[in-house]
């Protein structure tokens, strides 16, 4: 069995989204990221990056993930910023009633991300 | 083997993917996470089958106009597709009446040339010559036969608006496109509460959905509010406390934002107002057009108020 299909599939991934998304408007550390944006067009970016953080199918490269966040570099994201996203997902799985060594996996494959997201 | 037409060309699919199999021709489709999440690729059918597998995740009005993910279509008979943005066709259409349904707000009711396909709530442009169009969103429904019917603001300065106003009459012919748009309702899930809410002309849409949804028997609550300055701004109040003389489950709100409120209407900002009586969206429905910082805030705060993102559907103008 893979992550992604112990934590739930794609049915986990959209119900994921929402209250990922929901906590990441809420909170006043990072949410000047994403004002601005559309947030439907957010939303779909949301679930593939969980869809990838659940060890679920994506074809996105480090390189993808630099030129994806490069803007956002340049308005100042940085690791606290990403610690916080972090945070979230971690929240998230829990309010998800995922397992603990599966949310740790997943926060594996996203902390993965951290360097290319960070333009380091 | 299946075969996807696009542009007046046709390409054999095989194993692939629309995606891979029309950038393997050279044709630009913009991509970005190839496995069906980020909607980049998204393209519509305007002939043929598209397999359930490439609407997955989709907005139910996506899906209902045959929008799919290029990436993860994979055709078993011939499809023929386009960008999303393309096929939007004109005709013309003959003014069956023109009448001003507040100081400001023009109701045109036209007979398009041939059937037009559409849903309440979606928009057409309308033509003053060749090059110069403004949208106008539909406020009338197929199922009751009625003729097209667009409310009209007037614009100051408005070069369509203003043309409409002084110069439009019954009998005219005009030209027009077809309707495009993803905010109106699907039927299903009947007993789910609606909230809906409108600034100024963003009415129309909305009298057209509520309609929809009731004629399709709509069992939730449809909770509609209507915003405006003052109450000279209100239009179609009658046939909507008829609505609701009609359908307990429907209720009509309008919101007078400045100066004191007649007996009737609610006093302050429309989108304070809906969520002051409805502040917990779990499980909603929403619509939200009009006044294009209502919508965007009305977007934002709908889903913090728990409505989810795929059940939020807004039309800005």
């Amino acid at each position: 069995m893979s992550l992604f299909t112990d934590i739930g599939g794609e049915p986990a991934v959209n119900a994921a989204v929402d209250i990922f998304y929901r906590k990441v408007l809420k909170d006043d550390r990072i949410n000047r990221f994403f004002s601005g944006v559309d947030m439907e067009k957010q939303a779909a970016k949301q679930k593939a990056f969980l869809t990838m953080a659940f060890g679920g199918p994506h074809n996105y490269t480090g390189e993808d993930m630099r030129k994806g966040h490069a803007h956002l570099v340049a308005q100042g994201l940085n690791d606290t910023h990403f610690d916080a996203v972090m945070e979230h997902i971690g929240a998230t799985l829990t309010e998800l009633k995922v397992p603990a060594n599966l949310i740790a996996q997943a926060a594996a494959i996203a902390e993965s991300t951290r360097k290319d997201v960070l333009g380091k | 083997m299946a075969k996807v037409i696009y542009g007046g060309q046709s390409y054999e699919c095989g194993e692939d993917s629309v995606l891979d199999c029309l950038t393997a021709q050279g044709v630009p489709i913009p991509s970005s996470c190839r496995s069906g999440n980020c909607q980049t690729c998204l393209m519509r059918a305007v002939k043929g089958k598209v397999p359930a597998d490439a609407q997955a995740g989709l907005k139910p009005t996506l899906a209902a106009q045959n929008y799919f993910m290029a990436c993860s279509c994979h055709p078993q008979s011939d499809i023929e597709v386009v960008m999303p943005e393309a096929g939007i066709n004109r005709l013309a259409a003959r003014v069956a009446s023109v009448e001003y349904l507040n100081a400001d707000i023009l109701g045109i009711r036209l007979n398009p040339s041939r059937p037009l396909e559409y849903r309440a709530g979606q928009f057409i442009n309308l033509f003053k010559d060749d090059v110069t169009s403004r949208s106008y969103s539909l406020a009338s429904l197929p199922a009751l036969d009625e003729p097209l019917f667009l409310n009209v603001r007037k614009v100051p300065g408005g070069k369509v608006s203003n043309w409409l106003f002084e110069k439009l009459r019954a009998g005219d012919e005009i030209e027009i496109s077809e309707a495009t748009g993803d905010c109106f309702y699907v039927p299903g899930n009947a007993g789910q509460d609606m909230l809906l809410i409108a600034t100024g002309t963003g009415l129309a849409p909305l009298y057209g959905i509520v309609r929809d949804a009731l004629q399709n028997g709509h069992r939730g609550r449809l909770v509609l509010y209507h915003g405006s300055y003052d109450a000279g701004g209100f239009y179609l109040a009658e046939e909507l406390r008829e609505l609701e003389r009609k359908h307990p489950n429907f209720s009509f709100v309008p919101c007078v934002s400045e100066g004191i409120a007649p007996a009737g209407y609610e006093q302050g900002m429309v989108l304070d107002v809906a969520l002051r009586d409805h502040p917990d969206l779990t499980g909603w429905r929403v619509f939200l057009c009009g006044n294009p910082n209502m919508v965007s805030a009305a977007k934002k705060q709908a889903f913090l108020a728990g409505a989810s993102m795929r059940e939020i559907y807004a039309d800005p103008f």
